[in-house]
């Protein structure tokens, strides 16, 4: 393809909060798929390394832990399984998606232009997908405090 | 260098989601089956590593994740910027990176499940 | 004799007498050509409930600033000329009434995610070509010229029709790549536009060239880069619902149409 020069809004396009606010949640769950996805991926190699740990003996193994034993260890988790919650759900909507299912039919547009890709259907899933990961964390923490 | 068209490495990324969504229930139910940590007392995770089966699961885990996480960060880097070397560079580094962590994470659990502690 | 057709002063004249309503209007200029200055102008223009924003920018023009860049032609939601960022949404201007905005200051800027040629005018040449390659008309082997019987026409259901008709409603006014969030980074990415277009050919049951365009599309920067945002389907002024018509197009390439 071709090389354009300039006039690209760059990163503000994907992190100013007033996108969110003239785009809508599907926008937010945009950004929340990719935050999420860099955050998990993070995680994992964290959890790969610290894993790693149980061929060093049961003392290094104990240590490492320790610092996820910790009240701000706890919440990092609660936080981790947040986002692979939020990231699964909306994931799962996403293939839905872009299989073709649930973003309406294509038919003669009538004003007042709706687009129906952009549904309730797909607004319930994006809210009902933060509604769960807040609720996955809630248990999370209940499981980790206990 | 072979290149995938780019429908079925998406392929590939919606399959490894799947997998590792199904996988990471049963790896999280199972720090459920006893009391959170308790199960991650030293000799229950060494129990776990040298159980066979349970070793597979974490090293399909492994691989899936990988396989997905490198592509999304690749997806994602190709999206901020642009141009055959810095493209080309993306590819390689994700794919060095996605085995790189496979073959740290293997080790673990090779290692683990044989005894050679 | 009665004038059918008034004297556009006689129109003009009419529109200033009645105004009550005011509204301040801020314009981004620049010009790229001369320098890398960007600054706002600000100026206050009478409105009537069914004044549109490019009226007040043709108010403006006209009274106040002649130098102000704008692109505009039918000044009816048909040409896609007039496309810009309306208080910071993608609009097309002569299609927003300032009445509907609901605010007393209306910002004006050029559409993100092309290069400014001069304060609101954009160039578009990038989304033109993109879609030249999606090759927006009906392939075949065969031709509505026929030899022997001359003329004849390619034949096709109302219920074919509707399959792509919302597609083609498209007026390339761009708005849907400018509000696209893989656009405001990728620089080679497809956009919104062009796979609709890509989708609507596709769709046509006249046409034959559904792998030469899935081929063009299935590329690094082609419609796997959308990850639905919607975005471009929220601005799209025609119903033409890009989104939608991406999905659906995902389904060839993933095997679950035809």
């Amino acid at each position: 393809m071709e090389r354009e020069t300039g006039a690209r809004e760059g990163l503000k396009g994907w992190l100013n909060p007033s996108k969110i606010g003239k785009f809508g949640i599907e926008r937010l769950a945009w950004l929340l798929m990719r935050l999420t996805g860099l955050g998990l991926l993070a995680y994992f190699i964290g959890h790969i390394y610290e894993t790693s740990h149980i061929l060093d003996g049961k003392a290094v193994w104990d240590k490492s832990l320790e610092m996820t034993q910790t009240t701000e260890g706890h919440l990092f988790l609660a936080l981790v399984i947040g986002m692979c919650v939020f990231h699964t759900g909306n994931g799962i909507r996403l293939m839905i998606a872009q299989m073709g299912y649930g973003v309406g039919k294509a038919e003669r547009p009538d004003y007042p232009y709706k687009p129906q890709s952009i549904n309730m259907k797909g607004k319930a899933c994006i809210y009902a997908t933060l509604g769960m990961a807040a609720l996955a964390m809630w248990y999370g923490m209940a499981v980790m405090f206990a | 260098m072979m290149v995938l068209r780019e429908s079925i490495i998406m392929k590939i990324h919606y399959g490894t989601a799947l997998g590792a969504l199904f996988l990471t229930v049963i790896h999280i139910m199972m720090r459920l089956t006893q009391d959170f940590h308790e199960s991650l007392e030293y000799e229950n995770v060494i129990a776990n590593y040298e159980s066979v089966g349970y070793a597979i699961l974490l090293e399909l885990l492994l691989i899936l994740i990988s396989v997905h996480g490198f592509n999304g960060l690749r997806v994602i880097l190709l999206e901020m910027n642009q141009g055959p070397t810095y493209e080309k560079l993306v590819t390689i580094g994700c794919l060095a990176g996605m085995a790189a962590l496979i073959g740290y994470g293997s080790r673990t659990i090779i290692m683990t499940n044989m005894g050679m502690l | 004799m009665a004038t059918i057709h008034p004297k556009l002063s006689d129109e003009l004249s009419q529109t200033v007498v009645s105004s009550t309503k005011s509204v301040k209007i801020k314009i981004k200029r620049s010009n790229p050509n001369v320098n890398s200055e960007q600054k706002f102008d600000e100026f206050v223009v009478p409105i009537e409930k069914w004044t549109t924003v490019l009226d007040v920018l043709l108010d403006v023009k006209s009274h106040l600033d002649h130098s102000v860049g704008v692109r505009y032609s039918c000044r009816q939601a048909s040409c896609g000329s007039c496309g810009m960022k309306i208080n910071g949404k993608p609009g097309l201007a002569c299609f927003t009434k300032i009445s509907e905005l609901d605010s007393d200051t209306v910002t004006v800027e050029p559409m993100d995610n092309y290069p400014v040629v001069r304060d609101l005018a954009v160039n578009m040449d990038r989304m033109i070509n993109n879609h030249k390659k999606v090759m927006p008309y009906v392939i075949r082997e065969d031709s509505e010229i026929d030899a022997e019987s001359g003329i004849r026409e390619f034949l096709q259901s109302p219920e074919n029709v509707d399959k792509y008709i919302q597609f083609s409603s498209c007026i390339k006014c761009g708005l849907c790549n400018s509000a696209c969030p893989t656009m405001a980074m990728d620089k080679t990415f497809v956009g919104p536009q062009a796979l609709a277009q890509a989708y609507r050919y596709i769709a046509d049951d006249r046409d034959k060239g559904k792998n030469k365009r899935l081929k063009v599309i299935d590329e690094s920067h082609g419609i796997w880069r959308c990850h639905f945002a919607g975005s471009c389907s929220q601005v799209c002024p025609k119903g033409v619902d890009p989104a939608m018509g991406i999905q659906l197009l995902r389904g060839y390439l993933l095997g679950i149409r035809d």
